[in-house]
């Protein structure tokens, strides 16, 4: 039985089609990502997954269960990470787990040590008495994780868990989650940070409008929707534009950026010899593996952080 | 449904692995230690107590500033006994011997018992619970929980309640340690206080579920409803003193209903029988008009 079980779920906020009838499945102990720019519906679907945003239509199975008329118990086996932090700021780092503990019915006895735990998996031991307003970006949101596991959760739901981190922090998150992910814990991720996803995802389901434009393997959707090799050229925001014509021979396909042009080959050194070799003289060149960013340009002719 | 806690069916439980910080065993036993109850049985705990467990980490959080709300409870009192029985309980007694047949100050203590009781209540359900919404979101995290947000709006009230009680027993004490009540039956002003209380709570604590703002309508609200109740509502004189086409305010005012019960209990104010009742019909009814409205704002926003 798959862990999570949507079908034709949409969220129609007035007129606004937030999530447009989407199906997926998640399987147990896999890692799925929703990648997509802001307003692409992610939220909105990983807060009907904990119903916590009520569906206008379609069907929802979490464990098994409808998380609408089940909610205390879907989300007795949820860990919730949402995109803002929202600790409890009068209350001390390790306060702020056993609150949260609580809330779950659990009892003191298990929460007491269950607390230090969590905090040391977080790297917080010594912040455990610190009020939470005292904490780093990167420690709130390590401290906002660690909350989450407080119920032991099969299913962990992380809002875009690292957007606003540096990227030191960034990494010792990604770490820490993939740990729980070797624990067997099923990870739900929404980014738009493709490096996120393709550190973090076995698979993914891209995005846009509320609906989904793709799905599959980070590295399936790059064989699928990109060519091995990306060349970037700059040849300054004026001309760029103007050698769009006369360039697109040199790749499989191009996609112009304001700043820059991409040029989707097999192989970007060759490529990048040739249009030198024409006579073109760009102002700085690039070749670089295609990523999901590229996908994404692909699948919708527009990059993911406007 | 198969419960997913089983360990044999998690994969990557072998103590082999690790590296610097936690190693790989302990983050399997965080993830599955087997000391946590199992998710049917939280969600059946939270089912029947949820209420309880919200209320119960409101009334902790309020440790953060318990030293007001002590000193409120301590210092009022005192203040209003010097101002109201030696000030100006002393001009009053003697120009018309008391009120209602009583000292000033035994007239007024009650009054200033719920009035006190009944402003804090209001100051528990405005901005504490928009922040809850707005500012640290809390109750979005607590809707994430295995909690529901009817048990949500509800511990947020009892918490308020209890606060309330707790806040009109200090009250309470202090009057009977400076004289200004007799500590028989006037010790049911308690209950009668946190039902005024919430009385007023309860509603404004639905209206501010649904403040998106900065909530600039909270200083409307002390200023055109909190403050002419203070005022108007038979606080410091009987609501019979003002013009009939005033006294309106003390009807609907929930501060007006407590404080003739707590006259009634602390000094043996005459009611009668369909009087009481009305009073307390009409608290009970504003209380769970509201604790209605609350519940049905706050499921609205948590579920949006």
């Amino acid at each position: 039985m798959p862990v999570i079980e949507a079908r034709a779920l949409t969220k129609t906020y007035g007129d606004v089609h937030a999530v447009d009838g989407i199906d997926f499945d998640v399987a147990s102990g896999e890692s799925f990502g929703l990648l997509g720019p802001n307003g692409a519906g992610k939220s909105t679907t990983m807060r009907m997954i904990g119903g916590t945003s009520l569906r206008t239509s379609g069907t929802l199975l979490v464990n098994g269960l409808d998380p609408e008329t089940h909610g205390p118990e879907v989300r007795a086996n949820l860990g919730v990470v949402p995109q803002t932090d929202n600790l409890d700021t009068e209350l001390r780092a390790r306060d702020n787990l056993i609150m949260y503990g609580r809330y779950f019915g659990l009892p003191y006895s298990y929460l007491r040590p269950k607390a230090d735990e969590l905090l040391a998996f977080a790297q917080l031991t010594e912040k455990a008495g610190e009020k939470v307003d005292n904490l780093s970006g990167g420690m709130k949101r390590r401290l906002t994780i660690a909350r989450a596991l407080v119920n032991e959760p099969t299913v962990l739901l992380l809002d875009e868990p690292t957007t606003g981190l540096d990227p030191q922090a960034r990494h010792i998150l990604w770490d820490r989650l993939f740990r729980l992910k070797e624990a067997g814990v099923t990870l739900i991720v929404t980014t738009h940070f493709m490096d996120e996803a393709e550190q973090l995802c076995d698979r993914l389901i891209v995005m846009d409008h509320g609906k989904i434009v793709a799905e599959g393997s980070p590295a399936d959707l790059i064989r699928r929707f990109s060519t091995r090799e990306v060349l970037e050229l700059r040849f300054g925001s004026e001309r760029n534009a103007e050698l769009v014509d006369d360039l697109r021979h040199y790749a499989d396909s191009l996609e112009p950026l304001p700043d820059r042009l991409l040029l989707y080959t097999e192989d970007g050194e060759a490529a990048l010899a040739r249009v030198r070799a024409d006579g073109h003289t760009p102002m700085t060149t690039l070749v670089r593996r295609s990523s999901l960013e590229d996908v994404f340009l692909r699948l919708t002719g527009r990059s993911l952080i406007d | 449904m198969t419960d997913p806690r089983n360990p044999s069916t998690r994969p990557g439980s072998d103590p082999a692995g690790g590296s610097a910080g936690v190693d790989l065993a302990d983050s399997n036993t965080l993830a599955y230690s087997g000391r946590a109850l199992p998710a049917s049985i939280q969600a059946s705990r939270v089912r029947s107590l949820g209420w309880w467990y919200q209320a119960e980490w409101r009334l902790i959080g309020m440790r953060a500033y318990w030293t007001s709300i002590l000193g409120s409870a301590l210092l009022t009192p005192i203040l209003y006994v010097i101002a109201m029985g030696i000030g100006l309980g002393t001009l009053v007694d003697k120009a018309s011997g008391g009120v209602d047949g009583v000292p000033y100050l035994t007239f007024v203590a009650p009054g200033l018992l719920v009035a006190t009781v009944v402003m804090s209540a209001a100051n528990e359900t405005m901005f504490p619970v928009m922040d809850g919404f707005k500012w640290g979101k809390l109750y979005f995290a607590r809707a994430t929980t295995a909690a529901s947000p009817t048990q949500v709006a509800l511990g947020e009230l009892l918490a308020v309640a209890i606060r309330m009680a707790a806040e009109a027993a200090v009250f309470w004490l202090v009057l009977v340690l400076l004289g200004a009540v007799n500590p028989t039956t006037s010790v049911l002003m308690i209950p009668v206080t946190a039902l005024a209380g919430v009385a007023f709570g309860a509603p404004l604590m639905a209206y501010s579920a649904t403040v998106e703002q900065e909530g600039y309508q909270f200083s409307m609200v002390q200023r055109f409803i909190v403050m002419p109740m203070f005022l108007f509502a038979g606080t410091f004189y009987p609501l019979s003193a003002m013009p009939g086409y005033l006294q309106w305010i003390g009807w609907i005012s929930p501060m007006w209903h407590g404080t003739q019960l707590a006259r009634a209990v602390s000094f043996g104010l005459p009611l009668a029988g369909w009087e009481v009742a009305v009073h307390l019909a009409f608290l009970g009814a504003l209380a769970a008009l509201g604790a209605w409205l609350a519940v049905r704002n706050f499921t609205r926003r948590l579920q949006r």
